[in-house]
């Protein structure tokens, strides 16, 4: 004989509201404002960081020189994600390790605009702001290739 | 084994919601303190330990996601989770690795942004899917049905409970870290709106941000870095059952396993007497009144004497909860650890306002879970 197996489907389904603080506030602010994207540097180490933070993680003391970076970057690497995600916004997205002018951090957005054909390590790109915008970093669009 | 201390603590300013700050940026608050505490630098720090409850930021990795605030960059960074003993369980998990001496100095943190997520929706993550989160889960109700238990085997009222908010939110007034500093009466208890009876509004913990972060030294440092270090002399936990239907409620069976069993390894006979202070996990009313008869401080039904005497406020034979306990302040993944913290600032004489005298011995505990416990205790003497 033997035993059927039952199993229990369900949803975990728990709302969050995560604070920005103060210091990414303003940096979302600016973005969504002014189109501007901030930095800040640490006073010890000098390492400018975009997105900024609070306080420097290898230094242990707060940041607050603030200064404006980019809006122009370098293309450190990238990809193309052909598999499908719900975390995806779309389908086939390129996604870029952007360093951008007078930063000495990088971060992951997106490029658009673009084939796998014309993307190059090295390659100045520049942000598409969204025509609406509400503080997050999707009020940049993507990046794509600067002419 | 090596004999270890905690050799400075601190603690960010809890409150109802601190959205001025991401949780990285509150937890390099407490760590930034604690350092302070220690007059110590990151580069002195062996390793780190970070704790919070799993689902409540719905951050998964908080010890990767926090490195830049969690001090652990290019460090053994490790997180240690148990639900409501998180920090309970972080503190004994500092004692067990400095003990161990694989690390000499150890930052331990835990922490809590209660303000980012609904935390009974959360809790309700911890319990067994097809059996108990459909029928009964959450934190309040389980705690009810201890309270109601607990009232009809001894006739204990709603009047004693409320003695032990009023006590506890008194004590809070003093520590300028607390969240709820407000002094709260009898009548406001009783009148406070009813949650799940018995338990009314100010009878349960408030939901906190807050973080708190400790170091622990062995004793080839502590000396060195601290006065007064605050030596773990101890520890002992029971984590008995994993289903609520399995518990048994009176006494709180695993607090009453532990406190035996850490009693018995330190000759302690009458608590009472013997212990200074207490800094206990009680996050509901009626806890602080059957839990301390758990702990051995009075006779079964009788720890609402003990309350109404005010052998336990500050000032009495026994103060228990002079930071202004967990019925002030929970930011829940750091609450254990804070009991820690508030020990060992009253060994070191570093309590402020709040600082009691003479505190020669002091235990804290942690509550969480299915009714778990744990339970530390520390000493101002070094260990022979
Ligand atoms: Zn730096």
């Amino acid at each position: 004989m033997t035993t059927e197996i039952l199993t229990h489907p369900s949803r975990i389904k728990v709302p969050y509201t995560w604070s920005a603080g103060e210091t990414l506030s303003r940096f979302f602010k600016a973005l969504r404002d002014e189109q501007k994207i901030l930095g800040i540097r640490c006073p010890r180490c000098q390492k400018v960081y975009a997105p900024p933070k609070k306080t420097c993680g290898t230094c242990f003391v707060e940041c607050s020189e603030w200064l404006e970076v980019g809006p122009s970057g370098t293309l450190l690497s990238f990809t193309q994600a052909s598999y499908v995600s719900p975390a995806h916004r779309s389908s086939k997205p390129f996604f870029g390790l952007i360093r951008l002018d007078g930063a000495d951090t990088a971060f992951f957005h997106l490029l658009g605009e673009t084939n796998l054909q014309s993307l190059k390590i090295g390659i100045k790109v520049s942000p598409v702001f969204a025509e609406k915008r509400t503080g997050s970093i999707l009020d940049i669009l993507y990046f794509r290739a600067a002419n | 084994m090596k004999r270890t201390a905690i050799v400075g603590c601190g603690q960010t300013d809890h409150n109802g919601n601190r959205f001025d700050v991401t949780g990285v940026e509150l937890i390099q608050e407490a760590v930034s303190r604690a350092l302070q505490d220690a007059e110590l630098t990151l580069d002195d720090i062996d390793g780190v330990v970070i704790g919070n409850m799993d689902h409540f930021e719905g951050i998964n990795g908080v010890e990767l996601w926090s490195i830049s605030g969690n001090g652990g960059i290019l460090k053994p960074t490790i997180k240690l989770t148990t639900g409501g003993t998180t920090g309970s369980t972080l503190a004994i998990g500092g004692y067990h690795l400095t003990a161990s001496g694989l690390f000499n100095k150890l930052l331990v943190i835990g922490w809590e942004k209660n303000s980012e997520s609904d935390t009974t929706g959360a809790i309700t993550t911890a319990f067994d899917p097809v059996w108990d989160r459909l029928v009964f889960a959450g934190a309040i109700s389980g705690l009810a049905v201890e309270a109601s238990a607990y009232m009809r085997k001894f006739g204990v009222t709603e009047k004693d409970a409320a003695r032990a908010v009023v006590r506890d939110r008194k004590h809070a007034v003093k520590n300028p870290h607390a969240h709820l500093r407000r002094e709260v009466t009898l009548d406001e208890v009783l009148r406070a709106p009813l949650l799940s009876d018995p338990i009314k509004a100010l009878d349960i913990c408030p939901r906190t941000d807050g973080a708190c972060a400790v170091i622990f030294a062995n004793e080839d440092y502590a000396e060195k870095i601290c006065p007064k270090p605050a030596w773990v002399l101890g520890a002992a936990n029971r984590h008995p059952y994993a289903y609520l239907g399995d518990v048994e409620w009176y006494p709180l069976k695993s607090l009453d396993l532990a406190a035996k069993e850490l009693y018995a390894k330190l000759g302690i006979k009458e608590p009472l007497k013997e212990i200074n202070l207490m800094e206990l996990y009680t996050p509901y009313s009626f806890a602080n009144l059957s839990w301390i008869e758990a702990l051995g401080l009075a006779k079964p039904g009788e720890g609402a004497k003990l309350i109404w005497d005010g052998v336990t406020d500050a000032g009495g034979a026994l103060p228990i909860n002079l930071s202004g306990g967990v019925l002030s302040t929970n930011p829940i993944g750091a609450t254990g650890l804070i009991r820690a913290a508030e020990c060992a600032h009253q060994i070191m004489g570093r309590a402020g306002e709040r600082q009691a005298e003479g505190v020669k011995k002091a235990l804290s505990t942690g509550f969480g879970g299915c009714f778990w416990s744990d339970i530390l205790i520390y000493g101002s003497e070094k260990p022979s």
